[in-house]
């Protein structure tokens, strides 16, 4: 990827200052300062490409301020493309090699290098930490001191870390199921089972599987896939996140399959850009091309294909649900609509709208460890609008939001429950089946 | 030019968490909404009171170091780009709505008050700020004020002056005026707050504003007209204001624009027409419905192709905005965007529109032209590269001759944006020799050693 001072300038110069993505931007809403708006960090980026200031700490304390949750580029009539300014900055910086703290340091390595870049590490660490969950050990390890042994960051993060699902994608999904609908068109999707929605959530890509199948589409999942490489290339390891896209294109050909799902919203952001990361690469450029064409958000595919509106309520009695927004399913895929139709189709829920529902929650990858205070802000203020809904069940569609706002509202002393809204579809589904047993017996 | 050391450390004691002096700080405020203008100020002070924006000016003007007023920096005329040297005071944290009084209809703000959140507070005791720039969102009162910003209703319910009642006011040696007041009439002296209105920050620091508000009308009708052609549309215009109706907004875009806009909004605009207009009325229900009426037959006689009428208020807003965003949409295809700001009698409205499009064609340039048609305000926005010179040298022969079109119609160059750096070189031939000089007068009377946003307006 191209440096800053490599980039084609039009990208720079795209942006024409009118200040109209200002409002949206978490940053600025919280400073009032023009550098943590993206109009001013833009504006950096083009003084580093014109050499008038130099790549250094202040630039890599502000790009690392920078939410990343692209906000601004919704809101930029200008069509700045500040996913691409934001991904070839955070590169600069790294590739700077400017002195960082250790603990900063460690984080980068452990995630970026030790852990995402190996599935099966990934696992491990997955069923270890699993096990220490289920006989409470993690309970008994705090009480006992034992995790002051940790970093600090990590102490504290260390209560909040994701509850491993009892059982990873594999085990609760064949790599082949065939759909059993009677439709007209038959359809062959490749899921995406994901990283961390496969540690912490891997129920949730079981209800896609179910849905997708409810829905006339076979559907395939690969036994161990990879990272997808949207945390490396947020972070600026393009190297690495260049790997993964290549992995995971041989993993699941893009030529076979009608389209590649994707139900979390981070994910499915970056895995649509594989064709600009792999534009230089001979062998894979036009494998990326027909990739990108073919990843689908799963709200976006349902609502596409027609999604068959259920007849029974995913719950016992009626429930208000609200719905919030990832950012890069909002801001980075566009899809908006979708989710907010999907569960409209369902029996027994009334929708209310939440108030800044494509208002950052502050998780925004590792945002979370590496600017904990304005990641906690945004947090409150999103629990804040939450529980204003009076909601009983609060629908996401990406692990990192819905854990930070499991964490949010827990410690908040609320009992809202989080849900994938294909999981409350997949559960009206199974509900069909249930009542039509009833019926029967 | 650095600021001394003494200045900075004065400056640094009156506002501890406010001063900015890193570069990378310096560097984001070098620049407004204006295309190719950028200067480096020597500190930015964002402020939080009044009294620190007294203190502030004190210390400058015991150095004398030029003061450069800012709001949110949407300005496109240049008039918050700073001065080599200068102090950027920034009034953004400045943004408290100190009071909504629903019985007189006023409202009292801090100047960097946003805008929009002045018309949602009024809208929470069921009023209204009518004026709405394309840029409210983020626009602050102070800037509107100080530029008497216009605004997409501007054709029945006039622009900002049109609701100031009252101002407090930093002078350029740091005394605090407070000009106007809650009365409806006053003719106590010489209406001093209006010299403050579109000042352009050249005469004093507004720090307080009083507004008046207006009761929220009960009903609302936003109407899509399309024209094969922009003359049509400009016909249809002349024709609604012949037929003595007043409708609130009478807003247009061209082909060019409207392609920029659907490609950012995604809103279904049709992109094969020569022009839209979007038209709204507003008042009691049977008025809007009678008025919509003929406002629509009014449009189909001057042949136009469709006319859609948005469904609900929601449509309303959405077609609204996508309007608003029109300028920074324009960006999208070419790196650098010019725009004017003309604004003819509406009888010459047609003859200005054809003008812009022939001169454009003869120095083959791409130009987008939206505005305010009922207001007889023109937009026509030169599409172009800064960096190719040749190109460039084209867009200014261009606009000399749309300025001098302007003049030779009765019209001015600036509607609303003010006149700033970009467009100072023609403000004498506009004004003549006397209106100039008289106002040269008043800026020495008030800044006679040119503290306040040097060369602004004039030199
Ligand atoms: C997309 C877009 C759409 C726009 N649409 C419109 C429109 O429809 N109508 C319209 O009229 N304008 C429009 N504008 C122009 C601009 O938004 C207005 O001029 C606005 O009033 C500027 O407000 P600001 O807070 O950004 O002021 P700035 O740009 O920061 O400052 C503008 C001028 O006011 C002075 N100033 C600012 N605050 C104060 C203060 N408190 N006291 C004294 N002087 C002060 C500054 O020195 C400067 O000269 C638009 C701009 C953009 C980018
Ligand atoms: S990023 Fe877009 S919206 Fe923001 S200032 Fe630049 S052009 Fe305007
Ligand atoms: S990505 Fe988010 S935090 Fe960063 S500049 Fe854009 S809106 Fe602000």
């Amino acid at each position: 990827m191209a440096t800053l001072r490599e980039l084609d300038y039009s990208v720079l110069q795209q942006c024409m200052h009118c200040g109209m993505c200002l409002p949206t931007c978490p940053t600025y809403d919280a400073t009032k300062r023009e550098r943590h708006s993206p109009r001013g960090r833009i504006a950096l980026m083009r003084a580093i490409a014109d050499e008038e200031i130099a790549v250094n700490r202040t630039f890599a304390e502000e790009m690392s301020y920078c939410l990343g949750c692209l906000a601004c580029q919704t809101a930029c009539p200008a069509g700045v493309d500040y996913a691409t300014l934001f991904e070839t900055a955070r590169a600069d910086i790294e590739t700077a090699g400017l002195p960082q703290s250790v603990a900063r340091r460690f984080w980068r390595w452990l995630t970026l290098r030790a852990l995402f870049m190996h599935p099966a590490r990934l696992r491990l660490v997955g069923k270890i930490l699993r096990w220490v969950q289920s006989n409470g050990l993690d309970v008994a390890a705090r009480a006992a001191g034992l995790t002051r042994l940790l970093p600090a960051d990590l102490r504290r993060l260390e209560p909040q870390a994701p509850a491993i699902s009892p059982a990873f994608s594999d085990d609760l999904i064949e790599p082949d199921e065939l759909s059993r609908s009677a439709g007209p068109v038959r359809r062959r999707v490749a899921l995406l089972t994901g990283c961390i929605q496969d540690l912490a959530f891997s129920e949730i890509n079981r209800d896609t599987a179910d849905v997708l199948l409810a829905n006339g589409c076979d559907v395939h999942t690969a036994p161990e896939q990879s990272c997808c490489g949207s945390l490396h290339s947020h972070n600026g390891a393009t190297d690495l996140a260049r790997t993964l896209a290549k992995r995971m294109i041989d993993t699941l050909p893009p030529g076979e399959f009608d389209a590649i799902i994707s139900n979390a919203g981070g994910c499915g952001s970056h895995l649509r850009h594989y064709s600009s990361l792999l534009k230089d690469d001979p062998q894979y450029a036009e494998k990326a091309r027909l990739w990108d064409s073919k990843v689908r958000d799963i709200h976006e595919w349902l609502m596409g294909i027609g999604c068959r509106a259920p007849e029974a309520a995913p719950e016992p009695g009626p429930v208000t649900v609200s719905y919030h927004d990832s950012c890069h399913l909002a801001h980075g895929q566009k899809v908006v609509q979708p989710p907010r139709a999907l569960l409209a189709l369902l029996p027994g829920v009334r929708m209310v709208e939440l108030p800044e529902a494509s208002w950052c929650c502050g998780s925004a990858g590792i945002y979370s460890i590496t600017q904990p205070e304005q990641s906690a802000q945004l947090l409150e203020r999103k629990v804040g609008h939450i529980l204003g809904t009076g909601a009983t069940i609060l629908a996401t569609a990406n692990p990192g939001c819905h854990l930070q706002l499991l964490n949010g509202l827990r410690a908040k002393g609320s009992k809202v429950e989080l849900a994938h809204p294909v999981t409350l579809l997949a559960r009206a589904y199974r509900n069909e089946r249930k009542n039509l047993k009833t019926k029967i017996n | 030019m650095d600021l001394s050391p003494q200045v900075l450390a004065q400056l640094a004691a009156v506002c501890p968490d406010g001063l900015l002096t890193a570069p990378e700080d310096l560097a984001v405020y070098g620049f407004d909404g204006t295309a190719a203008l950028k200067q480096r100020p020597g500190a930015v002070v964002l402020v939080r009171s009044t009294q620190q924006v007294v203190e502030c000016v004190r210390i400058a003007a015991a150095h004398s170091v030029p003061i450069v007023t800012r709001g949110s920096g949407t300005g496109l005329s240049g008039g918050s780009v700073p001065v080599a040297g200068c102090i950027v005071l920034c009034l953004v944290q400045m943004d408290a709505i100190l009071e909504v009084d629903p019985n007189n209809l006023t409202l009292r703000a801090q100047s960097g008050a946003i805008t929009q959140k002045i018309d949602e507070a009024a809208g929470k005791h069921g009023l209204f700020y009518p004026p709405d720039p394309g840029s409210m969102k983020i626009s602050t009162i102070g800037g509107n004020v100080a530029e008497n910003s216009g605004g997409l209703r501007g054709l029945k319910y006039g622009v900002t002056r049109d609701y100031v009642m009252g101002l407090e006011v930093v002078l350029p040696d740091g005394r605090v005026v407070n000009l106007g007041n809650a009365c409806v009439k006053d003719v106590a002296g010489y209406s001093m707050k209006d010299l403050f209105i579109g000042s352009e920050g050249t005469l004093g620091i507004i720090t307080e504003v009083r507004l008046k508000l207006l009761p929220r009308p009960a009903a609302r009708r936003t109407m899509l007209a399309m024209f094969e052609r922009m003359e049509d549309a400009a016909q249809t215009v002349s024709a609604i204001i012949a037929a003595r109706i007043i409708p609130c907004t009478l807003e247009f875009l061209d082909r060019m624009t409207i392609r920029c806009v659907e490609d950012f909004a995604r809103i279904g605009l049709p992109t094969d027409c020569g022009a839209i207009l979007l038209m709204e009325t507003d008042g009691h229900p049977a008025a809007v419905a009678e008025e919509a009426q003929q406002m629509e037959a009014l449009a189909r006689l001057h042949k136009a192709r469709e006319v859609r009428t948005a469904k609900d208020a929601s449509e309303a807003t959405t077609l609204a905005t996508a309007r608003r965003s029109a300028f920074s949409a324009l960006a999208r295809v070419r790196p650098t965007t010019i725009l004017e700001d003309i604004t003819v009698p509406r009888s010459a409205l047609a003859e200005m529109v054809g003008f812009i499009a022939e001169s454009a064609a003869r120095h083959r340039l791409q130009v987008g032209t939206f505005g305010h048609m009922g207001d007889g305000n023109l937009h026509p926005t030169f599409l172009t590269d800064e960096r190719d010179h040749e190109e460039m040298a084209r867009v200014h022969l261009a606009l000399e001759e749309i300025v001098t079109k302007t003049l030779s119609l009765g019209g001015t160059i600036t509607g609303e944006h003010g006149v700033g750096l970009a467009k100072k070189q023609w403000i004498r031939k506009q004004l003549g020799d006397a209106s100039f000089e008289l106002m040269r007068q008043i800026k020495m009377a008030l800044d006679p050693r040119a503290l306040l946003n040097p060369g602004k307006i004039f030199d």
